[in-house]
């Protein structure tokens, strides 16, 4: 999920301030393509590293921000069994964005930049999260479409060119799939249930299921980054492969369990072996990338208040290791 | 209920209640470590909770299981006590709360893994690591507060100024407490006290901070008297259940 690049174009080798040496470009080049995973003491390319901090951070915002919508049901979840679950769940996310930018600080970036950046608006977020959740069902619904779709995008990225990130991705990716089980499993249940049930299952897919397939990206010909990420191995797959792939995946599980995907275009193409299906509202995907989302200023605003509010906790940790720090020195 | 029921009654709703409190910090907490670390105590409340509230159910044998329990009951027949329904405020009254409550509920367990009940000491010894880990938590947010910046200082004394009025309820031995300990299966909770107020103290010392005055017990959550606070924790954790009567999830 969340690894779709949702900023312009990079800048490119010829427009870096610095000419890098050729030599050194052609053997990254060629590590590269040899499937070898470049480590943090390697040389690499400006271009390569900014690409990376930005769709790691951007990675990394994505499982923060993640947190807001489901968070959102934690002290009102139906049973003991599924608030534990949830908790749980939201708990691995603060973790696997611990991971990212952990594997992102690797590259010389801070968390705090990171953060700052996000926070200012300048980095990006998965759409995703810029859509509220409104009844239990959308607790489904996320860990099924959303951390769904999240595997589409991350499993291919375990054998991403950059070492730290693909290692990361490999932890992540075994919860990630634990995640969309979970979500499943609520939609089954309320499927199954009582028509109010059935009604706001449904519902949350219907809401759930657009804003899902933009969580791919623009389409291939409108995806300015693509070629040269994956000439870099930092995609593997191509915003649409990995949409249809996904469509092809969801749309059985929806139908077992007897509830109706919103598109009146979808339909069994029996020569490509594949789902055809409607035109995602492009419109609309890059209004939200633009911060137009429904709950965008509701999440932006959660997260900074978080920050802020959390701004003197974080300077007493701080102050009091350095206080601690000085009385070892002075004790020996 | 009987007073064993009503002795594993008290001690889930002590678990599910501080659980469902911490449950409200996640995303919103001042540094991701402490979403996780927050995160990590709210689960292991929800978990103890849900195995006592299961063997209380049991116990009374009526039919109830821990979510009928827990969300089919109003303030009234709630009987955590005070301390645990007490609101996040900002962090440092959060972590007030934590410590001043994972202290007791460490010795506590610690006690009850001598219980004669089997299932109530089967119970406790696994809770007692966590909660172990839960008061080392806090004891080390109190010092790094109390010993921070004049700002954590100065919130970190009134989360404590907040929270200690509540704290002689913890030790009260009531009819029901004392049926349990006669009965070889609850806890002597007045004995705990002389250790709590060493662990106490001693935190408090290395954080440079004040012991709080002593000051008019708050008292009444054991037989559900609470703060006005628990009524609106009730009506938000309940919803789904009051809303869909019937429904499972
Ligand atoms: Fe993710
Ligand atoms: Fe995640
Ligand atoms: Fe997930």
């Amino acid at each position: 999920m969340y690894t779709t690049d949702l900023s312009g174009k990079v800048k490119g080798k010829a427009e870096t301030a610095v000419a890098e040496d050729p030599a050194l470009v052609a053997a990254f080049e060629a590590r590269v393509a040899n499937d070898e995973f470049i480590e943090p003491k390697d040389w690499m390319p400006e271009a390569y590293r900014k690409t990376l901090v930005r769709q790691m951070s951007q990675h990394a915002h994505s499982e923060i921000v993640g947190m807001l919508p489901e968070g959102n049901w934690i002290t009102r979840a139906p049973n003991l069994r599924r608030k534990a679950i949830l908790l749980a769940k939201v708990q691995d996310e603060a973790g696997h964005g611990l991971y990212l930018y952990s594997a992102a600080e690797t590259l010389g970036t801070s968390r705090d930049e990171m953060t700052e950046a996000l926070l200012s608006g300048k980095a990006k977020y998965s759409t995703i999260f810029n859509y509220p959740t409104l009844t239990w069902a959308d607790i489904g619904a996320i860990g099924w479409l959303v951390d769904g779709a999240a595997i589409m995008n991350q499993v291919p990225l375990q054998r991403t060119s950059y070492g730290p990130y693909a290692r990361a991705m490999v932890r992540i990716c075994k919860e990630e799939s634990f995640h969309q089980r979970q979500g499943y499993e609520i939609m089954m249940h309320l499927a199954a249930g009582t028509e109010a049930q059935r009604r706001m299952a449904q519902d949350a897919l219907n809401r759930w299921w657009w804003p899902s397939l933009m969580m791919f990206g623009p389409p291939d010909d409108k995806s300015p980054n693509t070629e040269q990420s994956m000439r870099w191995r930092i995609k593997r797959d191509t915003n649409d492969e990995l949409r249809q792939k996904f469509v092809d995946i969801t749309v059985p599980q929806a139908e077992a369990i007897g509830l109706t995907v919103p598109d009146p275009a979808l339909k069994w193409n029996e020569e490509r072996g594949a789902y055809d299906f409607g035109e995602v509202d492009w419109e609309e995907f890059y209004a939200v990338v633009k911060g137009e989302g429904p709950v965008a200023k509701e999440r932006m605003q959660a997260r900074m208040k978080a920050w802020e509010n959390g701004a003197w906790v974080r300077d007493a940790a701080r102050v009091h290791a350095e206080k601690r720090a000085a009385a070892k020195l002075a004790a020996e | 209920m009987d007073a064993l029921a009503t002795y594993a009654l008290r001690l889930g709703d002590d678990s599910l209640i501080l659980g469902q409190r911490l449950g409200e910090w996640c995303g919103h907490a001042p540094a991701l470590e402490v979403d996780l670390s927050l995160a990590n105590v709210a689960l292991d409340q929800i978990g103890q909770a849900t195995h006592f509230l299961n063997l209380a159910g049991a116990l009374e044998g009526e039919g109830r299981d821990g979510d009928k329990l827990a969300f089919h009951r109003d303030v009234m027949d709630f009987t955590n006590c005070v301390l645990v329904e007490q609101p996040n405020g900002d962090f440092a009254q959060t972590i007030a709360r934590l410590f001043l409550f994972a202290h007791y509920q460490e010795l506590l367990f610690t006690a009850l893994t001598a219980s004669k009940d089997t299932q109530l000491a089967a119970i406790a010894a696994k809770a007692v690591k966590e909660t172990a880990y839960h008061a080392t938590l806090a004891s080390d947010w109190v010092v790094r507060l109390g010993d921070g910046t004049e700002e954590s200082r100065a919130r970190m004394i009134a989360g404590l100024d907040w929270m200690w009025r509540f704290v002689d309820e913890l030790f009260v031995t009531d009819e029901v407490d004392a049926a349990a300990l006669k009965a070889g299966v609850g806890v002597d909770k007045a004995a705990l006290r002389a250790a709590w107020d060493q662990r106490v103290d001693a935190v408090l010392a290395e954080a440079t901070l004040p012991r709080p005055a002593a000051r008019r017990p708050v008292l009444g959550g054991r037989s559900g008297r609470h703060s006005e606070h628990l009524g609106h924790l009730l009506s938000e954790m309940q919803f789904l259940q009051r809303a869909y009567p019937g429904a499972t999830w």
